[in-house]
């Protein structure tokens, strides 16, 4: 049963993470690249150490709760980095493509 | 609004929960040894860390705050299907966009968290706020901010701005009482 369990997991969290992957190869620029990793990955990342925590804790004595941990850590810099990725992309205009709508709402650095 | 804490030898009562959790979670242990190390450590880092900080406001309502994280973290999960399908479909359907939400937040800690669950939600990624941090006097009353957010498959702008100020900044507005 926990085989399972496990299985089905491990198998959302590589669905969810291929995903991810396939959006930062098929997407036309640099802002829409940037939004497959930062979300479809979270989901597949915390599946994955859901996947984990169940295996370790069935198979080893005590519970193993260190993946809560890291989807903690995950959810924390995945914002963070894509923000510092969009705001450099931003301070060196990089193009998105042409039907983009609200492009004047981008304001010149100072 | 309130800055500082109720007791002094507490400076972030919430943060020292948190060290206190991750320091148990970390040795996978709840033995009478680490929670006296993990309460221990949870006083002595904030206690000696607070001079370095910029003062920032407190959690006011821990109960809405939970709610919130749950609301979150549903809507994570959402996202991804969401985000899932659309990088799945033809790329030619999309209409990427860049728009531009007022804010009623003034102090960076709420703003930095809006922007952090902005870019964990529904295809949208938030990119910068304005005005620029650099621009600003020190001091000065703080003006009108926006936060500029790049979104994957942009439909009708309004009623993003709309869902965006009532589901996640209303009970940021709530949680700080700013």
């Amino acid at each position: 049963m926990t085989e399972w369990i496990i299985s089905i997991l491990l198998l959302i969290g590589g669905a969810f993470v291929l995903v991810g992957s396939i959006g930062l190869v098929k997407m036309p620029d640099f802002y829409m690249r940037l939004h497959g990793p930062t979300k479809a990955t979270t989901l597949g990342m915390a599946s994955l150490l859901t996947a984990a925590m169940v295996f370790f804790s069935t198979t080893q004595a005590g519970l193993s709760v260190k993946e809560i941990l890291i989807s903690l850590f995950l959810l924390l810099t995945a914002p963070v980095s894509a923000y510092m990725m969009i705001k450099s992309a931003i301070h060196h205009k990089l193009d998105s493509i042409e039907r983009t709508k609200g492009k004047d709402n981008i304001e010149d650095d100072v | 609004m309130r800055i500082e804490a109720k007791f002094k030898w507490l400076p972030t009562p919430l943060r020292s929960l948190l060290l206190f959790l991750v320091w148990l979670l970390l040795n996978n242990s709840v033995s009478a040894g680490h929670i006296v190390l993990a309460v221990i450590l949870a006083i002595v880092i904030p206690l000696a860390t607070s001079p370095f900080r910029t003062k920032q406001p407190l959690i006011l309502k821990p109960g809405l705050a939970l709610r919130h994280l749950m609301l979150v973290l549903y809507d994570i999960i959402t996202a991804n299907v969401q985000v899932a399908i659309l990088i799945l479909g033809p790329n030619k359907k999309l209409t990427p966009g860049f728009v531009k939400v007022p804010l009623d937040l003034t102090q960076s800690l709420p703003i930095t968290i809006l922007a952090s669950t902005v870019s964990l939600t529904p295809g949208t990624v938030s990119a910068e706020v304005y005005p620029w941090a650099e621009s600003l006097t020190e001091g000065a009353e703080p003006e009108q901010r926006f936060l500029l957010i790049h979104v994957l498959n942009l439909k009708d702008e309004q009623a993003l701005i709309n869902t965006i100020k009532q589901r996640y900044e209303a009970p940021l507005k709530e949680i700080f009482q700013c």
